[in-house]
Parts: structure tokens; C-alpha cells; sequence
């Protein structure tokens, strides 16, 4: 057990509808998320005193703070690596709060992510920065590996090779998650379950991936607060408590491209979340009731089982043939739908469904949840949570 | 097709046929009509010629520069070629043809007698030769000869042999491949160097010798920052690789197979995998450096099966 462990938790969360086109901007869509989010928490923009955000978020904390007529921000920061910040804007936002940094801190990400910028296409002017990662871009994007897809199928490609896996394992997850999103009317794809037949036959996008192993594109925006535990008890909802907060960058770390380690079968990064995560709420994977994992493609989620030591290495498509991440399974895995299923807002969506299972409050509720771990973008610098029943 | 020339009957079909009997007609319709000149030679326009052209001759303007035989009979600035003019008639035929560029090869003046003012011109043509298709540097064309005489009150006064190449310009190239280029800094520029002349480099550190790719300024396992390179085998094995489909994307066409391939020195570098069926790609398939020029300033280190 940390400091950090249960000095926090969160204690309102807030969202836009999820679309395809929101028909507002970003700055809108992140106001009407953190508004929402202080709603749901019983507090007023008076109450707020931090903000922490993305660094690929589009709306700047004062500008957020602006619309909200925030008078003071003693607390800000922007959290880099893409959605590797999803849980680090929370555990910065903790850690300020058990510090006494900050009293209520809003974590936010807005994005128009289909009917504006879509990261599925190529990224223009990735290799123009003059920067440590515009100079990482020039070994990638020039000779044709150029979208996060393809990145990702490259570690998908050796992962099969390794271990014996198929495109169905991976499949597997694309089914569970589109099973959940179908009872879930948040989700872009309630009612519209698939079968493994339709993901093996949606077409290629990048080899081993099909469409139906790539998350969506979607426009919307997720807010979440954080305040001290003590303070939560006063709020109207139960709090969840945030037992465990931990970031992990790994040796010879890229963003989605770290070919170069010894081994590709792996998430480094991940498992070193993995081991704070576990050290700092004093539990282990049999503790965890639900698993909130980032899903923006399919192979990950099989390596992320195995980082968090849920199976082991290599293991996981056992732990998926065997129904492991289904509502009934060993552990259900994102009862929302994921980000395959009810939408991609960067992982936030996924920790806001933490908190739900933590209250109870789920469309798609799980028994007698405890203890919810949340991880956040894979392949890059990422992040964990575990948020607990206070 | 102009007047006084009579149209090519469609059942000849072949490009180069149809040329040569348009030449034909042409050639045997013989002179058009005399076109006289807008105005008589005149001494402002001799003296405005030898000043422009430094000619101090006493002689002027008193007769008219024998080259200045073209001038007299110039349409002017809104001039227009007359129906029958054979020149006109067989550029609009190569230019219905293809050979829409143009470049004149020969000229070459003959003059009767000197010229003075108060004499008036005119000057007739008459289309001489047609020859082609030629290939010529500037591209695939005919060679087109007309003979021009200038004639003062029907005299014969000055000849003219002119002749020009019509040519089919060649296909523009094609467009440059725009692909995204690498930022290059000081610590990567061995390596675009080494693509340029054809050398695969993978960066050595210059104290304790580990080889690193991607490279960077300072060698993670001594701390030196003397980092050289050496030039790799480029011999290795895929490691991994995909076969992208979807989006597409600048300069490439899908599917295209792109693979991480370590190097028999043991490092593992990115390239495009060509010349293989993306099918039939195999983790631990032997691959070989290939260099995929871009451009003048860019190449790219790709793949081949070896």
C-alpha cells in the first residue's frame, strides 16, 4: 500500500452522447462533458481547482476553465503518449489531491474524432515535427507503416507466429465486445452484435487485422472528478476509490512502434503498470471483479490479459476460447462495449464504465464488484488504475 | 480542315497515312494566293531595324536590309494565316494528330535584288516536303518544309526555305511520389546519407561498439556520445511485417507488404518488402536491402526476396 492508495477517488462522471458527427466543436463537446461530470458529482465549477487533460486534446485546461467559469486553477497538466494518458489524468489528479496540490480536479478528453480529425488515416506532418518523435516518425511513416492499425498489426503478426495464435483469438474479443455494446444503449452499436463468421469476413485493413479487430472512429466527449476520499463521503455517489495509480514506459520505448526490444510479444510498459498497480491497492488479478481494457484493437487486449496476469504469456486465447471475458466469464472485460463496441474516446469511456461497475450502476452490471482495474492506450507509454468499493 | 484543301477521306486510318496523303494534296495544290503586304517599304520601319540591330550601313535606308524581307509582309500584332496557307493547313493536321509542339529547324533566305522604299510586297507559300515520323530527341515528329516567295508587282524578289520539326511531346513524367519524408538531424543523417549511395547503415558506437537502430546521440549501453556506423550486410530475415490495405496511402499502391527485418549484424530495421506476394510472406523469410529512390534527395531502405 502507497500514499496515494485511497487517498482519492472519483466521484462524478460525465459524457456527450457518442456519434459520428457531434455537430459541435471540441471545446463544446469538452465543456458539456466536465459540466456533466460536476453534475453527476454534486459540484459547482466554483468547487474546481484542477484540470488535466491529454496532450493530444484540442481544448486547453483554460480554455475548458473559461467555459465553465472556473474562477481559479491551482492544478493543470496535459498527459502525453496519446491514450496512454487516459489513467494517468486521473492518477496526476490523485496524487494532487493526496498532496493537498488541488481540492477537485477534472479529468476531461473531447474529441471530434470521426467528423473532424480521423487518427485512422494517415497522420499528416507526423515526421515534421523537429522533435524526438517527429525524428522516431522518420523510421515509419516514409517507408509505408503509417496508421495505428498498421503499427499495431506488426506486433499482431509476431504474437500469432509465437504462440500459435489466429485471427479467430483475436476475433474472439471483437464478439464479446459488440455482445456487450448490443445491451448498452450508450453504444454506437447497441443492438448490433456480431458473429466470429462476420469478423473473419470483414475485410482487411492491415494484415493480420480485419475491420472488425479496429476499434471505431467517434466523436464525443468523457469527463471525470476527483476528489479526496474523505470529501467523497459527503457526494452523492459512492465513491470509487482509487486504490492503485501507476504510469509505465518500458526499455527502448516507442510510441506504437518499439520493434526493437528483444521481444514483440509482449507490453513491457503494461506489465510494469501492472506490478505498481497490484503492489499499490495490496490485491491481485483474482481480486478483480472487471476488467476495463483499452481495446482500440483486438491483439492488445490478449496481451494486456497476460501483462495483468489475468493467464499466462501466450495464454490468453485459451482465456478467450474458454469465455473469460464474457459478462460470466473469469473476468468480464469491458461490459460497455469497449471501444470496439459503444465508442473510442481515448479510454476515458472505458473509465467512466469503471466507475459505474464500482457503483453499481452499470447497464450491464456485474455481482458484487470490489475491485475494477482500468488500463489505458497499449503500445505506447501507458497507465493503470484500480478503483475500489470505499 | 481549311479551305482549298480537301479533307482526308476517313477510310484512311492509319495516323501516319492520313499524314502523308493531307502532305500530298497539299503539295500539289501548289502556291496560295499572294497575300499583300499591310504596307509599302518605308524608311521609318528600315531605320528603326538597323538601329535595333547596331547596322550603321550608309546603304540604309535608302534600300531596305535584304533580311528584313519577312517584316514587310508580317500580319501584325492581331494577324491571322490566310485559309489556304499550306502551313497553317498541314500544323492543324499534325496537330489533330498529336504533334501539337513545335520547333523550327532551318531557314534560309535567297534575294533577288535590294529593296526600296515606296515598293509594295506580297508573298505566296507553298508547302514543299513532309517527311516523318521521326524520333528525334525532342520526341516523335514530322519535319515540314514551305517555300515562301515575296514578288513586287509579280517579280520575283526573295525566297525563303523554312522548315519545322512538329513533334508529339512526351508524356509529362509522372507525378513525384509524395511520401512522408524523415525529419533528418544530426543524429540520423549518417543513415539518409547511406540510402542515397546505396549503403544500409546502421549506427556503431564509436567507444564500445554495440550496434543500435534507430540510432541516437548517445549510446544507452557505455554513455558515449561517438557514435560512426557501419555498413550493414544487408542480409536478414522478417521478423514481423503486415500487409496494408486499407487506407490508402500516398505514393504507395495496396496491398503492399511492409516489413521489420533483423539484420544479420542483429538489428532490426523497417522497410517496404517488394517483389513478393503479400500472400505468400512468411515470418523468417530471407530478405535483402533494396533502396527505393523517391526522389533526388530521398531514398528509402525497402526490401527484397533473396
Amino acid at each position: 500500500m502507497s500514499a496515494l492508495s485511497g487517498a482519492a477517488s472519483v466521484v462524478g462522471i460525465g459524457a456527450t452522447e457518442f456519434s459520428k458527427d457531434s455537430g459541435r466543436s471540441e471545446l463544446q463537446l469538452a465543456a458539456e462533458a466536465v459540466r456533466a461530470a460536476l453534475d453527476d458529482a454534486g459540484l459547482r465549477p466554483s468547487d474546481v481547482d484542477g484540470l488535466v487533460t491529454f496532450s493530444m486534446d484540442a481544448n486547453a485546461e483554460i480554455a475548458v476553465a473559461r467555459e465553465l467559469g472556473v474562477p481559479r486553477l491551482r492544478f493543470f497538466g496535459q498527459i502525453g503518449y496519446g491514450g496512454g494518458a487516459a489513467c494517468a489524468t486521473v492518477g496526476h489528479a490523485a496524487m494532487a489531491v493526496a498532496t493537498g496540490v488541488a481540492d477537485v480536479v477534472v479529468c476531461y478528453r473531447a474529441f471530434n474524432e470521426r467528423s473532424g480529425h480521423r487518427f485512422g488515416r494517415v497522420a499528416a506532418g507526423a515526421t515534421a515535427a523537429p522533435t524526438s518523435g517527429g525524428i522516431d516518425n522518420g523510421w515509419q511513416y516514409p517507408v509505408g507503416l503509417s496508421t495505428p492499425a498498421a503499427t499495431v498489426a506488426m506486433f499482431a503478426q509476431r504474437y500469432l507466429h509465437e504462440f500459435g495464435a489466429t485471427s479467430e483469438d483475436f476475433g474472439r474479443v471483437a464478439v464479446a465486445m459488440r455482445r456487450h455494446a448490443a445491451t448498452n444503449p450508450r453504444a454506437w452499436f447497441h443492438g448490433r452484435p456480431i458473429t466470429l463468421a462476420e469478423h473473419q469476413a470483414s475485410r482487411w485493413i492491415v494484415e493480420p487485422l480485419h475491420l472488425l479487430d479496429c476499434c471505431q472512429e467517434s466523436d464525443g466527449a468523457v469527463a471525470v472528478v476527483v476528489t479526496s476520499t474523505a470529501r467523497a463521503r459527503d457526494l452523492p455517489h459512492p465513491p470509487a476509490v482509487i486504490t492503485a495509480a501507476a504510469q509505465g514506459s518500458g526499455a527502448d520505448q516507442f510510441t506504437m512502434t518499439s520493434y526493437y526490444r528483444d521481444d514483440l510479444t509482449g507490453l513491457p510498459e503494461l506489465g510494469l503498470v501492472a506490478r505498481q498497480l497490484w503492489a499499490q491497492a495490496g490485491i491481485g488479478p483474482a481480486d478483480v471483479q472487471v476488467g476495463m481494457l483499452y481495446d482500440h484493437f483486438t491483439p492488445f487486449v490478449l496481451v494486456q490479459l497476460e501483462e495483468l496476469g489475468f493467464c499466462g504469456r501466450g495464454e490468453a486465447r485459451h482465456f478467450l476460447a474458454d469465455g473469460g471475458i464474457e459478462l460470466d466469464g473469469a473476468l468480464p472485460v469491458n461490459p460497455h462495449g469497449g471501444q470496439l463496441g459503444e465508442a473510442y474516446i481515448h479510454g476515458m469511456n472505458g473509465l467512466a464504465e469503471g466507475v459505474r461497475q464500482i457503483r453499481g450502476s452499470a447497464v450491464n452490471q456485474v455481482a458484487d464488484v470490489r475491485n475494477v482495474v482500468v488500463t489505458a492506450g497499449t503500445g505506447v507509454p501507458t497507465s493503470g488504475l484500480v478503483l475500489a468499493v470505499g | 480542315m481549311s479551305a482549298g484543301v480537301a479533307p482526308v477521306a476517313d477510310a484512311v486510318q492509319d495516323p501516319a497515312e492520313r499524314i502523308r496523303e493531307a502532305a500530298r494534296r497539299l503539295v500539289e495544290a501548289g502556291d496560295c494566293a499572294p497575300r499583300p503586304a499591310r504596307d509599302p517599304v518605308n524608311e521609318p520601319m528600315i531605320n528603326n531595324w538597323t538601329e535595333a540591330l547596331g547596322d550603321a550601313n550608309p546603304a540604309y535606308p535608302g534600300i531596305a536590309p535584304p533580311a528584313m524581307v519577312q517584316v514587310w509582309t508580317m500580319g501584325g500584332l492581331h494577324g491571322q494565316r490566310a485559309d489556304d496557307d499550306p502551313l497553317g493547313a498541314m500544323t492543324r493536321v499534325l496537330d489533330e494528330a498529336g504533334y501539337t509542339s513545335v520547333v523550327a529547324t532551318d531557314c534560309a533566305q535567297t534575294y533577288a535584288r535590294a529593296l526600296r522604299p515606296g515598293e509594295r510586297l506580297a508573298v505566296r507559300a507553298r508547302l514543299t516536303d513532309v517527311a516523318g515520323p521521326k524520333r528525334t530527341a525532342l520526341g516523335e515528329g514530322w519535319f515540314v518544309t514551305t517555300v515562301s516567295t515575296w514578288t513586287v508587282d509579280g517579280e520575283p524578289v526573295a525566297e525563303m526555305m523554312f522548315r519545322i520539326l512538329k513533334f508529339r511531346p512526351p508524356p509529362p513524367p509522372p507525378p513525384p511520389r509524395q511520401v512522408p519524408r524523415p525529419q533528418v538531424n544530426r543524429d540520423t543523417a549518417y543513415f539518409w546519407e547511406g540510402t542515397a549511395v546505396g549503403e544500409l547503415r546502421i549506427q556503431k558506437c564509436g567507444e564500445c561498439g554495440a550496434l543500435r537502430h534507430p540510432p541516437g546521440p548517445m549510446c544507452p549501453r557505455c554513455g558515449a556520445t561517438r557514435p560512426g556506423y557501419v555498413v550493414a550486410s544487408g542480409r536478414g530475415e522478417v521478423y514481423s511485417f503486415v500487409v496494408h490495405h486499407h487506407p490508402p496511402l500516398p505514393g504507395r499502391e495496396v496491398p503492399f507488404v511492409v516489413a521489420l527485418v533483423e539484420l544479420e549484424e542483429g538489428v532490426r530495421v523497417l522497410g517496404e518488402l517488394r517483389g513478393a506476394d503479400p500472400g505468400a510472406v512468411r515470418i523468417g523469410a530471407p530478405v535483402e536491402v533494396d533502396f527505393d529512390r523517391i526522389d533526388d534527395e530521398l531514398v528509402l531502405p525497402a526490401w527484397r526476396p533473396r
